[in-house]
């Protein structure tokens, strides 16, 4: 689609920002968030942040081009590319889907989102809509949530807000609910829904209905709420080059609930946990981006820059965003092979390696875990079947777990020795990593014939 | 190396479609293996030119239709 252009000079136009201050300092979502732990209504929305700026055509593109900012679903892919990658015919309007179905048990981040801060992810998917031209556009959020969207969204059809409704689409609490292309089948109407295969055509080119659809993670579109406001220059004053603007983390330890933080991209993370760069007394290792990321050793957690590249440098991801000190009292073996066992029953038991090798990898971990004198093949044998598994599935849901078992026999290496010659330990009678109850299995295991 | 010039294509397996069936890593041994549970592990890359039509048997005896022969740009 042509970018429209202003009649007189010729330039494309440029709403002016809203008539509120621009956030300051590093919490900028969150600085939205009310004291009440409620719903922000329509009113209190535009009270603090304005009205959202109508940027004609797709003159938002070049912005969100400047912005730099990165999809905060787990691939950290730059949202200007990906919303560029859109090719709508003139027959199929392409269809944008807010995402707000996380599935990592350790991660809320999303979660607070969709019930606090509904009209933040709505002014985004407008945002997007508008842009793309998209002739459809639809919420995908776990059950709880459903009521506030709606009447959020009742709320922007009194004031005529938007021009195109948003359509809530109740999401399924298994983990692989908000992989993408399980969305658009979600949305098709597939229950339970499951990934497609879509290394040949992605939902990009053909999603809900065989429409080009854009799929986006709440907190993206809730930053683009705030950059259709401010702009890209005022988001990219906090961050670094590559990775602009802030992010919300989980970040679960011993104390009390987790909680959700909003920390510049780029900040090493001893700084906003107030531990420095040293050593975290208690913690035996830290799970970054959550049961498809990866483990780091305390020390490298702490001087790590929170951005992606850092992450994946450590073998590890921020994915959604989710940070879990392991308190040094409880048996990291047993926490890792309870995660992977749940991973495996999470699995949407359509490929054959990731069924097989996800099980495979359960029950060697189990052994370590619990009975190290029958683990047969040892540790390199859990580290080949890492390397069996990764990259032949349909989505990313085999490599997550080849990512987190990979890294966990590295951090917790000496205590998988300590197992393998003195026999389990006594620290895995307290659970400490969510590992929410099984829901059913999608389908049952498959071999060759 | 002109004697395994590569081709413009490489092969793509649909992981959902496969059962294991292994007829592939049969006509095709050069560019497919088996894992442990019988489904293929497909060589990384382009088909040298010499066995696009070894890679061709393999794609249209495939009784999922799983695997494609794609493009490289």
């Amino acid at each position: 689609m042509a970018p429209e252009l202003t009649r007189s000079s010729g330039r494309r136009a440029r709403p002016s920002a809203p008539d509120v201050p621009a956030p300051a300092g590093p919490e900028r979502l969150l600085a939205g968030v009310g004291a009440d732990g409620r719903m922000v209504t329509l009113r209190d929305h535009e009270v603090r942040w304005g009205a959202l700026p109508a940027w004609p055509g797709s003159s938002f593109l070049d912005e969100l081009d400047r912005s730099g900012v990165r999809g905060q679903g787990g691939a950290w892919f730059p949202l200007a590319a990906k919303w560029r990658s859109l090719r709508p015919t003139r027959i199929k309007g392409p269809v944008v889907v807010a995402n707000g179905a996380e599935g990592e048990p350790a991660s809320g981040k999303d979660r607070l989102l969709v019930h606090q801060l509904p009209h933040l992810v709505l002014d985004g998917a407008a945002v997007a809509a508008r842009t793309l031209g998209a002739s459809q556009v639809f919420v995908h959020v776990h059950a709880d949530a459903v009521a506030t969207m709606e009447r959020a969204i009742a709320e922007r059809r009194q004031h005529g807000l938007d021009p195109v409704e948003a359509v809530v689409v109740v999401a399924s609490d298994r983990y692989l609910a908000g992989q993408e292309s399980a969305v658009v089948n979600t949305i098709s109407g597939q229950r339970p829904a499951t990934p497609s295969f879509t290394r040949i055509r992605t939902v990009r080119d053909q999603g809900v209905a065989g429409r080009p659809t854009l799929v986006q993670n709440v907190e993206s579109l809730a930053h683009v709420a705030l950059i259709a406001r401010f702009g890209a220059e005022w988001f990219r004053s906090i961050g670094t080059a590559e990775s602009p603007g802030t992010s919300l983390l989980t970040v679960t330890g011993r104390w009390a609930e987790p909680r959700i933080v909003e920390v510049p991209l780029g900040v090493p993370m001893g700084h906003f946990l107030g531990l420095g760069a040293g050593n975290a007394p208690g913690v035996q290792g830290v799970l970054l981006g959550g049961y498809g990321g990866g483990w780091l050793t305390p020390a490298q957690a702490l001087a790590m820059p929170m951005t992606e590249e850092e992450a994946r440098r450590h073998g590890s991801s921020l994915g959604a965003g989710v940070l879990a000190l392991l308190p040094s009292d409880v048996c990291s073996l047993s926490e890792v092979s309870r995660v992977v066992r749940y991973m495996e029953g999470q699995g949407a038991g359509q490929c054959g390696p990731c069924i097989n090798g996800l099980d495979g990898l359960a029950r060697s971990l189990e052994a370590l875990a619990y009975k190290p004198g029958s683990l047969r093949g040892g540790v390199p044998l859990i580290l080949a079947t890492c390397d069996l598994v990764e990259g032949r599935g349909a989505c990313a849901h085999p490599d997550g777990v080849a990512r987190f078992v990979r890294t966990a026999l590295s951090v917790f290496g000496d205590h998988a020795q300590l197992h393998l010659q003195r026999g389990p330990c006594h620290g895995g009678n307290h659970p400490f990593l969510p590992v929410p109850r099984a829901s059913g299995r999608a389908s049952r295991s498959r071999g060759p014939r | 190396m002109s004697a395994y010039r590569a081709s413009r294509y490489s092969l793509v397996i649909d992981p959902i479609a496969c059962d294991g069936h292994g007829v592939c890593a049969e006509l095709f041994p050069e560019g497919i293996q088996l894992d442990p549970w019988g489904f293929p592990i497909i060589e990384k890359g382009r088909i040298p030119i010499q066995l696009l039509d070894h890679a061709q048997r393999a794609v249209t005896s495939c009784p999922r239709l799983a695997l494609s022969l794609v493009e490289r740009g």
